[in-house]
């Protein structure tokens, strides 16, 4: 069978489920296209013999029941992979095979998954461009020198171009959704305590979240059935009732109420930006969907208070890099001496930025006036949507105030960096699902991509609306395989 | 856009204290490293200041989005033997113990 590569999830499940295709060459197909793609850069481990082991094994005794039975998978290298290299984008891991295994990885594998590689990030996934991965830029395949968003960049690549069917990535301010939008494809960020964290590289753990990146609402739904789980193993994992998301997938949206926040008409946003999300309104109005107006007032101060909160955490998060236990290390005069050479040669720009940030804000006398004053507003952030979900099911805005920029364009501008995030970090600081899906291109040709957010819990609603408009909304990635030669 | 220029405003975060933040942080900082710090925190700090333009004197801070109490577990020992995995990654080889430079005289 041809084009195995450009299949979607569910249509590979199907032709395995059929017989019509094998685990093999299912794998094979997705290896040979990863092979050619190196340009891309999109891998930091690649594991690829070890795939075809795997799926020739799937294929001798084949268990067609499973959710994802045979497929093979690459994923974002931010997540323990016991006895595969996990590096988070790092030099300071650049040396650490993990002895065990994170719940959602382990939950994907339980479903007949095989890994094929771990993807580039940024480096432990601070950043919006993958350009602070110590393994390289990568490209975004929708055109060269363009950068596939961040954290999770390898992961958006690779899905775009077709290297994996689906992937993983995390999202601690926009890191799945951000990428989703940039290359053209969808990304769920689910509520927070949905995936465990266990066996995830932390970064900042009030926020982080694991969530998945698949080409369409479906198979993003079937992904997060997969990965979602009450796990004892991370404390602030919650244990509630989730669905049959597939199944229950439906585009009947009829009388929804879908908010439309004010507070996101943001100043110097493309009028692109702006007639898309206009477009979108429509489209949920053609699904029977009511729109309603409302407001959420403490948005501006959503990304200070993000660059207080993700900082501290992640302060107190990368301490344990040492340079003792594991990882690199670098030689010393003594210990002291020993740790600050590690973590300054371990670390990267970005990383030594963020933890100075965060070491700043928590230190003795700038406490109260940072960090305290930062989770008050993630306080009054939150009950803006506690408000505004008294009156409406979801809400609909932008996903970036921007298509993909060049790479080397924002790099000596951390904080320009930063406003990348500013329609996707309020959804972290309140702990809520929220959905990117493309939903069309700007004058260059580059995706854009439209962002829901749900109540906490409600997943379903979520996909259910996002199905529904992808209907409508038809949208087709320009991809022309420029790197392949 | 807020561009950083180092010499052209006041700067709130010195590099004084860029050195002792780095101390803090355990992580070694240059001269020509900590004035490109100081010159990227204060255009983020300029940046939080935002934050100061809200009354929070009566709101409650968050300490966690879902309102749930952390559930307790039995103290028992579910998995043990793990020294060999444990030390498996360290930097420098010794199958009984993690080695440091010397800390005492």
């Amino acid at each position: 069978m041809s084009d195995i590569t450009k299949q979607s999830l569910s249509e590979l499940i199907k032709n395995i489920k059929d017989k019509k295709l094998s685990s093999t060459e299912v794998t094979k197909a997705f290896v040979e296209r990863s092979e050619k793609s190196k340009e891309l850069n999109a891998y930091i481990t690649e594991d690829f013999s070890a795939a075809i082991d795997k799926a020739k094994k799937f294929d001798e005794n084949p268990n067609l029941d499973l959710k994802l039975p045979g497929i093979p998978m690459a994923v974002k290298d931010l997540f323990c992979t016991k006895n595969v290299k996990t590096t988070a984008g790092s030099k300071i891991l650049n040396n650490f095979t993990p002895t065990y295994e994170s719940t959602v990885t382990q939950n994907i594998w339980n479903e007949g998954a095989i890994l094929l590689g771990k993807l580039n990030c940024d480096e432990f996934a601070m950043g919006s461009s993958n350009e602070t991965s110590f393994f390289g830029c990568v490209q975004n395949p929708i055109d060269k020198n363009l950068v596939p968003g961040g954290s999770s960049g390898g992961s958006s690549s690779a899905v775009a171009a077709q290297l994996t069917p689906i992937t993983i990535g995390t999202d601690t301010g926009g890191s799945i959704r951000q990428p989703a939008s940039f290359t053209g494809i969808v990304g769920l960020k689910p509520t927070y305590g949905s995936c465990s964290r266990y066996g995830i590289v932390a970064f900042a753990s009030s926020l982080d979240q694991a969530g998945p990146m698949a080409q369409n609402v479906r198979d993003c739904a079937l992904l997060h059935e997969v990965i979602s789980s009450y796990d004892e193993k991370d404390s602030t994992s919650i244990d509630f009732k989730r669905n049959n998301y597939v199944k229950e997938l439906t585009n009947n949206i009829k009388g929804k109420k879908i908010g439309i926040p004010k507070e996101y008409r943001v100043d110097g946003m493309p009028k692109e930006v702006e007639d898309l999300w206009k477009k979108g309104i429509d489209y949920v109005k053609d699904c029977g969907a009511e729109i309603i107006d409302i407001s959420l007032p403490h948005t501006n101060y959503a990304l200070p208070t993000y660059y207080i909160v993700a900082p501290a955490e992640a302060s107190s998060n990368l301490a344990r890099y040492d340079g003792v236990k594991y990882g690199f290390r670098a030689d010393g005069e003594n210990l002291i001496d020993m740790y600050e050479k590690t973590r300054s040669e371990g670390f990267g720009a970005e990383v030594q930025r963020r933890i100075m940030i965060g070491t700043y804000v928590l230190s003795s006398g700038y406490y109260d006036a940072y960090y305290l004053k930062a989770q008050k507003v993630r306080k009054l952030i939150k009950n803006d949507f506690d408000e505004a979900y008294k009156k409406v099911d979801a809400i609909l805005t932008p996903s970036t105030p921007s298509s993909a920029f060049k790479i080397g364009e924002k790099t000596n501008d951390p904080v320009s960096m930063y406003l990348n995030d500013i329609f996707t970090v309020p959804v972290n600081l309140a702990g809520l699902p929220g959905i990117s899906i493309p939903a069309g291109h700007d004058a260059k040709g580059y995706p854009l991509g439209l962002q829901i957010i749900g109540k906490a819990f409600d997943e379903q609603n979520l996909l259910n609306i996002a199905y529904a408009m992808e209907e409508k909304i038809n949208f087709k990635n320009k991809i022309i395989d420029w790197w392949i030669k | 856009m807020i561009v950083c220029d180092i010499f052209n405003y006041h700067m709130s975060i010195d590099l004084k204290t860029i050195k002792h933040i780095s101390k803090l942080s355990r992580i070694s900082v240059d001269k020509k490293k900590a004035e490109k710090l100081a010159g990227d925190l204060n255009s983020i700090f300029e940046f939080i200041e935002k934050l100061n333009e809200l009354k929070t004197d009566n709101v409650q801070p968050l300490t966690s989005v879902a309102e749930t109490t952390l559930k307790l577990r039995g103290d028992e020992v579910k998995s043990k033997n793990l020294r060999e995995q444990i030390i498996k990654n360290s930097p420098q080889e010794n199958e009984d113990y993690f080695v440091v430079p010397k800390v005492i005289e």
